[in-house]
């Protein structure tokens, strides 16, 4: 049995002159969260777009369950698609819809289940998000967290086995970030789901990281427990710390 | 100097390519389960019922100021009864069709373009293809499907109202004798003028809603890369109408 969710290996992708993925490698485990570090702008995106089939590479394959997705067809690459759930930077809701539309729309479209079954299962989601009496709202009426989290929602319908976070905390104020890391790790904690977060709030990171790799120059130059990176001697991972240390504080639990 | 004039054609050509594989790409796409009837229905209720106004208005004025002006030319050579054949004939083959697809060119065109390039920009396109939909079959093809089976309606309304505004004009304002009016009108005007009218602004509807929807869902560069492929929907759809029509018209009368 395969225990690595995703292995990626030797990615390359360049847009134009700009070599954005010059040689990534790296091996996502089962039922574990890892994030992905890196400044923005530094292919971070790129490489999480790639895992679902959104960008393809110039060279390099990634690999999930064994299956080699750079080499797939549209049809193909939909079986896998659907075993995915996706948070994206905001949210990316369907602002044509009401919250529960776009919580119930992966649903309606995926599973023959009648519309009580829909119901009961997008009732259970938004409970799980803790906006439960949020259905009827339509999307911009919502906050940039409360939208994150009906993304997280619309993530979970379909009880993917992998999901994929691109910046969850990104311009949200440090209380709403922490709801939305501790909402990641309590869902990923109960369900044993694997989440690939990228982000470039390091010390928010650390609260919830099983594994993090570090992306600098297209390449993943650290990887490790997040006591391991903390502890480590990379110049870049240090510059990246102490840029982000705020004296006195440590950071969340080792 | 070559350069400079080749580039333009071979943007004009590259756009014509890629619009051309998306729009066999929805219309294979339409035929392939699961339908989406509501989704051609929305469309269909915002394409058409929406316009319905804006046409109506077109549509009068139209028929209206072209019965002014061809009184004045008729009447030099007191041939006065022709307006009504010439107003019914103008609206019917031509202006009916042509006015309508640029009317909702302007109004249902540009807002799909904006819509489709928010999505983009939004990344709400990406979220569809992560949800294992195709981002055409669900944007795409139910518009195209809605501006093919509308704008002929449109082009119905349009024609009549026209027809009634160059009558209100000619025998009410003008005081062309009814008789010959309507007369010549119904000698003049054949059933196939009105086909080849449809069938012209079917493919306009075709035309409008393929470059809209293509010039926003390939929107980029946030709320600016959206303005500008709203810009360049309503400017590519209305200049491709008219060739078109050209063309068309070239064929079939």
């Amino acid at each position: 049995m395969e225990d690595k969710a995703i292995r990626i290996i030797n990615l390359h992708k360049s847009f134009g002159m700009q070599k954005v993925l010059d040689g990534v490698d790296l091996e996502v485990e089962k039922g574990k969260i890892t994030v992905i570090i890196g400044k923005s702008g530094g292919g971070k995106s790129v490489l999480l777009k790639h895992l679902i089939g959104l960008i393809k590479p110039d060279k390099g394959s990634i690999w999930i369950n064994g299956i080699e997705i750079t080499k797939l067809k549209e049809k193909e690459l939909n079986e896998i698609r659907i075993k995915f759930g996706m948070l994206f930077q905001e949210a990316a809701l369907f602002d044509s819809m009401d919250v529960f539309d776009n919580i119930a729309f992966p649903l309606r479209e995926h599973t023959k289940k009648a519309e009580k079954e829909i119901e009961k299962i997008v009732e259970n989601k938004l409970k799980q998000v803790g906006l439960l009496r949020f259905g009827d709202k339509m999307p911009a009426e919502l906050s940039g967290g409360m939208r994150k989290r009906v993304g997280l929602a619309r993530a979970l319908a379909l009880d993917p086995e992998t999901i994929l976070f691109d910046e969850p905390t990104s311009a949200l104020d440090p209380i709403i970030s922490l709801t939305i890391l501790e909402l990641i790790k309590e869902t990923q904690t109960d369900l044993n789901k694997t989440y690939v977060v990228i982000s470039h709030d390091l010390m928010g990171m650390f609260r919830i990281a099983d594994k993090v790799a570090f992306l600098s120059e297209g390449k993943i130059i650290e990887y490790g427990t997040p006591y391991e990176i903390r502890k480590s001697k990379n110049e870049v991972t240090m510059e990246f710390l102490n840029a982000t240390k705020i004296p006195g504080f440590s950071g969340g639990e080792l | 100097m070559i350069n400079v004039l080749l580039k333009p054609l071979e943007n004009i050509v590259r756009e014509f390519g890629r619009i051309s594989m998306m729009l066999t790409e929805s219309i294979y796409l339409a035929f392939v389960p699961p339908f989406k009837l509501s989704y051609i229905f929305k469309q269909m209720e915002f394409i058409g019922v929406r316009s319905v106004f804006v046409i109506i208005l077109t549509g009068a004025f139209t028929g209206m100021v072209l019965a002014l002006q061809s009184y004045y030319g008729f009447k030099k050579f007191g041939s006065e009864g022709l307006v009504g054949a010439t107003v019914a004939l103008s609206m019917t083959r031509e202006l009916g069709p042509v006015l309508t697809s640029l009317m909702v060119s302007g109004r249902a065109g540009s807002a799909m373009a904006a819509e489709l390039g928010t999505m983009r920009v939004t990344e709400q396109i990406d979220a569809l293809t992560a949800m294992a939909l195709n981002p055409i079959k669900y944007l795409v093809t139910p518009r195209i499907i809605a501006a093919f089976l509308v704008l002929p309606v449109l082009t119905v309304i349009s024609d009549f109202i026209g027809i009634i505004g160059g009558y209100l004009v000619g025998v009410k304002l003008l005081g062309i004798n009814e008789g010959a009016y309507i007369d010549k009108m119904i000698k003049f005007v054949e059933l196939n003028d009105i086909y080849n009218g449809l069938v012209k602004s079917a493919v306009f509807g075709v035309i409008l809603s393929i470059v809209s929807c293509y010039k926003g869902f390939y929107a980029k560069g946030g709320a600016e890369g959206v303005g500008r492929a709203t810009t360049e929907a309503v400017v590519a759809s209305s200049v491709t109408i008219l060739v078109t029509d050209y063309i068309l018209t070239s064929f079939m009368f």
